[in-house]
């Protein structure tokens, strides 16, 4: 029997983890070089937030101007609702994969397939927070004079400001979890420390995870404080009337 | 960056080392092929092995979903009835939503170990949310007219609930299941991190990701899968609702 059948399987816990993040250690792997630390830890988070905003703003720019559009309009129900319920249904690790094989691996591919994880939500939350304006405000507003980029801009775009920035909260939830996938197209982020076990080992696996969670939930709690900022003050009041 | 891709390959390559052996030694034409997105001879011949990864993926949904359901309806009877709950409650769920699965399912390991116990619960507490949200604005919508109504003919609050307020309710809480059940189909593919098998096991691992053909057959056994829940939850609601349809005519 080798020594390594009698070792323990990877030991998983916690203080392992927070060492890893704060100090480096040394791997088996690495021929004495040090892995971990704050230092790489952090280079790693900036990488994933660098390329999860580059996603989220493109998914932003092509979901915002074209469901705002459909959305004022009133046309193209069927497919706003259909595209938000397809992009749920595709497995983020098989698309990212097979992104890798058939485009290639680089931060522009990455980039790419982020924003179209990201664009259903934003996609179809958007469009149904416009399509929900009371028609009343719509009519309203018309009869007061205001042209129709007025209604849209002054109107029905605040008004759906919560259904808007809920769907840009799912957007960018999908967005920096699968980010963390993204050593699978070459893109070095926190997702290094998850899928190199073999380097890192259970603390960096951990350790990674844990600064993921944190970056997700810094992510929710910035999204959402913009949501306050940017609900107008009488639906505020409204919905806290309910 | 250049080291991620070496990276890979040892970490989830005990799924099936012998994987790619099998492939390469075969004679049929485009199995060894990196180039082929998608080759038919192998699908055809190597189909079985999805099995199991399959049945393991819909045990992992099915019963995360039913106990999400259990859980979030029952925060959001408690919703309901208590209104001051009703901020931390979303709160909370919120935060079990925003967490990436894959950190969840890591995150789980120093409590739980890895497998599939570890899987359902990570996968159950990213349903809370979406069912918890529905069920409370389902519960809302009911027009206080027909509350009035209810009250009126005599009904206890309890039995107001559950026979007029839940039975109206019924279309919103499917539509949270709908997205729940979808939703969880997809992200329980990455129930492999958490050693809680599923169709991620024929994605990951250095063989797997280099042949396209796998990772097609998994991603549309994956959205098969999402596509028949949907399907079953409309026809259950189809049928709990039939006063919609004779409205709808």
């Amino acid at each position: 029997m080798s020594l390594f059948s009698l070792l323990p399987p990877a030991a998983y816990s916690f203080g392992g983890a927070l060492e890893f993040i704060f100090s480096k250690q040394t791997s088996n792997v690495t021929g004495g070089n040090k892995v971990g630390g704050i230092d790489q830890v952090l280079e790693l988070a900036a990488a994933q937030i660098e390329v999860s905003v580059l996603a989220l703003l493109l998914a932003l720019l092509i979901a915002l101007p074209v469901a705002l559009y459909f959305g004022h309009r009133g046309v193209g129900e069927l497919v706003a609702v259909g595209i938000g319920n397809a992009g749920r249904a595709v497995p983020e690790l098989a698309l990212v994969a097979l992104v890798a094989l058939v485009i290639g691996v680089g931060t522009g591919t990455l980039v790419l397939v982020l924003a179209v994880l990201g664009i259903p939500p934003i996609l179809t939350n958007t469009f149904v927070g416009i399509r929900q304006v009371d028609r009343a405000s719509v009519d309203a507003a018309r009869g007061a004079g205001m042209t129709e980029l007025e209604v849209l801009r002054k109107v029905e775009l605040p008004l759906a400001v919560p259904s808007i920035m809920q769907g840009i909260r799912g957007s960018a939830v999908n967005i920096v979890a699968t980010a963390t996938i993204a050593p699978l197209v070459g893109v070095a982020t926190l997702g290094e420390f998850i899928l190199g076990e073999n380097v890192y080992g259970a603390d960096g696996v951990l350790a990674g995870a844990i600064v993921v969670a944190v970056l997700a939930l810094l992510f929710e709690f910035g999204l959402a404080a913009l949501q306050r900022r940017l609900t107008p003050k009488g639906l505020k009041l409204q919905q806290a009337s309910e | 960056m250049s080291g991620a891709g070496a990276l890979l390959g040892p970490v989830l390559a005990e799924i099936n080392p012998e994987f790619f052996h099998e492939r390469t030694e075969g004679n049929l034409p485009c199995q060894a092929s990196e180039s082929h997105l998608f080759c038919w001879d192998w699908a055809t011949e190597h189909l079985d092995r999805y099995g199991t990864p399959t049945l393991q993926q819909l045990e992992l949904v099915v019963i995360a979903v039913l106990a999400g359901f259990v859980i979030a309806f029952g925060l959001a009877i408690l919703g309901h009835r208590v209104r001051w709950l009703r901020p931390p409650l979303l709160a909370g769920t919120g935060i079990l939503f925003a967490i990436p699965s894959i950190a969840f399912f890591l995150l789980l390991l120093p409590l739980t170990g890895r497998g599939k116990e570890t899987a359902i619960i990570a996968l159950t507490a990213y349903t809370l949310q979406i069912i918890y949200r529905n069920v409370v604005l389902g519960l809302d919508n009911v027009p206080g007219s027909v509350r009035e109504a209810a009250r009126g003919m005599g009904l206890t609050s309890r039995q107001i609930l559950w026979k007029v307020e839940v039975p109206m309710a019924v279309p919103e809480i499917i539509a949270g299941l709908r997205i729940a059940t979808v939703s969880t189909v997809a992200i329980a593919t990455l129930a492999v991190f958490a050693g809680g098998g599923g169709l991620g096991t024929q994605i990951l691992g250095e063989a797997n990701l280099k042949f396209p053909t796998t990772i097609v057959i998994a991603m549309v056994i994956v959205i098969a899968m999402a596509l028949f829940f949907d399907v079953i939850l409309l026809t259950i609601q189809r049928l709990l609702t039939p006063w919609r349809r004779a409205r709808a005519i």
